[in-house]
């Protein structure tokens, strides 16, 4: 499919009076970002996967040394870091799926005509608006076990959410579900009123019950986009670092990127976590991937 | 064996009655078109019977029963719509396969109706596409098949070939009579076509804001309009309405169009069967074909000039100039060679209506 990429800037605009060329005027858009993107994306990108094959530590002057693949044999054979992995993907997973099955649910409720939906929508949307450290730091009040509001009102008396090694991961993963099922909302709620109405209309007359017109009318045409959303969280989740940093400091909630941290900054292995970080990406790539490969399926029906 | 009927019927959007007090009994077997411009609740109607629109009054029933409380699903209706609302993931296959699987029929029945109703419809070779791979006359008879295939009480259609182009369209037409005349199942189409209108029906139902106008044969509707409404909906190009005079003359009677001179000559029956009806308030209704034009003056005949002359190309319609109104005729084409010719005419009584400009009212005047 042909799309016209640039269109013809107006002659009699200012900028046509000022003497500029669409030419012109798209390198002045475009020029200051991709050096932006260079400078502090890319650059540093290559520059750390030089040093993931030295042992470099940034604490000491001593001059990095070519290690070659010792950074990598040692990451991956080392049990620790496996372990980190299985902390990580459990808590992609509960926090991933409960996003999607509330948020999913919330716009569920949410398309049909109700009074003040707008509103309501917008106050559901405030969630995400807020900064990762200031919700960690009001859940880790409310979590508290002598003074917090969610045991006061679920009746839990001094239920220990995030210094019970196996509440603590569970603890992070509602935190981060509350904050970010509004972002699953927000683009299944566009999916679900992307749906063209007559489609249930006709579904209504050729006497569909409602969960067979769930399964088969809406489900299948708002899988799409309801798609992007998980690939979206799937890879914030994977990342997750602040939430779960200022709420515990659990050996069970050490997440890859605690790690990554704590290896960086804490212990000064900076060679080793650059190597430890490109086998995040590479991870988080290959899993972007396979969404994007089911993605493509689903687009195609 | 599916008789409709509506009894009373009000529907209102808001402050707006969009159905006002529609009676209707449409029998077995029947093909009844709604025939009306776009917003005369001729859709809404429809979309009452199928049960997607509630109703504010009256009844509507199936085979006798109430069903205005029931839910779409429960009428036992299918319906075609304008947009054809085909399930853009499913194959050609899985759409007209849906009603069947939705209400959990076994797999060997599905398969042998979707292919039986595939076959009829002469689409078996599309039944693993998409239905973004169809033409428009295709993704039509796709969802005429997933109406079709369930056997329903009635059939809805909504406007099913408007989308289409105009040769699609006749094609498309002469495909839905073929099919209701072998299905027989009871149709209520929609349309505002009424070329469409004519071509379908058994009984055309004229609609205007919402009231319904007149029921009967195309025919009926074609010779015997109701009222000036329907007069001039139907029928194209358009019924020449005039407001004119008449006077008794020694033999016969005088209509006068347009403050001409001299008026048409009619039969003396006319005066009696106008009975002293109010003749500031009468006017004379007369389709194009029953304009007589000659080249040559004769008795009966006014002098006219052509203005303006449409080749349309079986037939011409000319404009005619009478006192201070226009007559359009039609002629064989090429009769009058162009603007500004002086031709003579002449008004078939037998074809002329009258009609009540106050209440709009078709007097029934037949000569």
């Amino acid at each position: 499919m042909a799309t016209a990429v640039m269109t013809t800037l107006d002659p009699n605009s200012r900028s046509a009076a000022r003497g500029m060329s669409d030419l012109t005027i798209r390198n002045l858009f475009i020029i200051p970002t991709i050096i932006f993107l260079i400078v502090f994306n890319i650059f540093p990108l290559l520059y750390s996967l030089g040093y993931s094959f030295t042992d470099f530590r940034a604490s000491s002057p001593a001059a990095a040394n070519f290690v070659g693949l010792q950074n990598y044999r040692e990451l991956l054979n080392d049990p620790f870091i496996w372990s980190n992995f299985a902390i990580t993907a459990k808590y992609v997973i509960v926090s991933v799926v409960g996003q999607v099955i509330v948020g999913f649910g919330v716009a569920l409720l949410l398309n049909r005509d109700i009074p003040l939906k707008g509103l309501l929508t917008t106050l559901l949307l405030l969630p995400m608006m807020l900064s990762m450290a200031v919700v960690g730091l009001f859940w880790k009040l409310l979590y508290d076990p002598s003074f917090g509001i969610i045991n006061y009102t679920l009746g839990l008396g001094s239920f220990e959410w995030l210094s019970n090694p196996d509440m603590a991961l569970y603890a992070v993963a509602i935190t981060d579900i509350w904050m970010w099922s509004p972002f699953v909302m927000l683009l299944s709620l566009a999916g679900l009123s992307a749906v063209p109405k007559h489609l249930y209309e006709a579904a209504a007359i050729d006497r569909a019950g409602s969960f067979y017109t769930f399964f088969r009318i809406t489900l299948p045409l708002v899988a799409p986009i309801l798609m992007i959303a998980i690939i979206f969280r799937t890879m914030e989740a994977f990342k997750t670092f602040d939430l779960a940093y200022i709420l515990t400091s659990q050996p069970t909630t050490e997440v890859i990127s605690i790690r990554l941290y704590k290896m960086a900054f804490q212990e000064w292995q900076t060679g080793r976590s650059c190597a430890l970080a490109y086998i995040v990406l590479i991870m988080i790539l290959a899993i972007t991937n396979i969404y994007v490969k089911y993605l493509n399926k689903v687009k195609e029906r | 064996m599916t008789q409709i009927e509506l009894r009373g019927v009000q529907k209102y959007f808001g402050a707006v009655q969009v159905i006002k007090d529609l009676n209707l009994k449409i029998d077995d077997n029947e093909f009844i078109v709604l025939l009306g411009q776009s917003g005369c609740g001729k859709t809404t109607t429809l979309r009452a019977i199928a049960g997607l629109e509630t109703i504010d009054g009256g009844d509507v029933l199936i085979d006798g029963k109430p069903v205005q409380h029931l839910k779409a699903a429960d009428r036992d209706i299918a319906m075609v719509f304008q947009s054809f609302s085909l399930y853009p993931h499913m194959s050609v296959y899985e759409n007209i396969a849906f009603p069947l699987r939705a209400t959990r029929k076994s797999k060997a029945e599905i398969d042998s109706e979707v292919r039986s109703v595939a076959k009829t419809l002469q689409i078996s070779d599309l039944l693993a596409r998409k239905p973004s791979a169809l033409s428009g006359g295709d993704m039509q008879r796709v969802a005429i098949g997933r109406a079709l295939v369930r056997r329903p009480k009635a059939m809805l259609m909504d406007e099913p070939i408007g989308a289409l182009d105009a040769k699609l369209r006749e094609e498309m037409r002469a495909e839905i009579k073929r099919l209701h005349i072998k299905q027989g199942s009871t149709t209520i189409y929609v349309t505002h076509d009424q070329i469409e209108a004519m071509s379908l029906a058994d009984r055309i139902v004229i609609m205007h804001e919402g009231v319904l106008q007149q029921v009967g044969s195309p025919d009926e509707v074609y010779s015997r309009p109701a009222n000036l409404f329907v007069a001039q909906f139907v029928g194209s190009p358009v019924m020449n309405v005039a407001d004119v005079a008449v006077a008794e003359k020694a033999s016969s009677a005088s209509v006068t169009v347009g403050g001409a001179a001299t008026g048409f000559e009619f039969p003396r029956a006319l005066l009696s069967k106008l009975n002293g009806h109010a003749s500031d308030k009468l006017a004379l209704g007369i389709r194009p074909e029953g304009v007589i034009v000659r080249r040559e003056a004769a008795e009966g005949f006014l002098p006219v000039e052509a203005q303006i002359v449409e080749p349309l190309g079986s037939f011409d319609i000319v404009d005619l100039k009478i006192g201070s109104k226009m007559l359009r005729a039609r002629t064989r084409s090429g009769f009058v060679s162009g603007p500004g010719v002086k031709v003579f005419a002449r008004i078939d009584p037998a074809q002329a209506h009258f009609f009540d400009t106050a209440s709009g009212k078709s007097l029934g005047v037949r000569l």
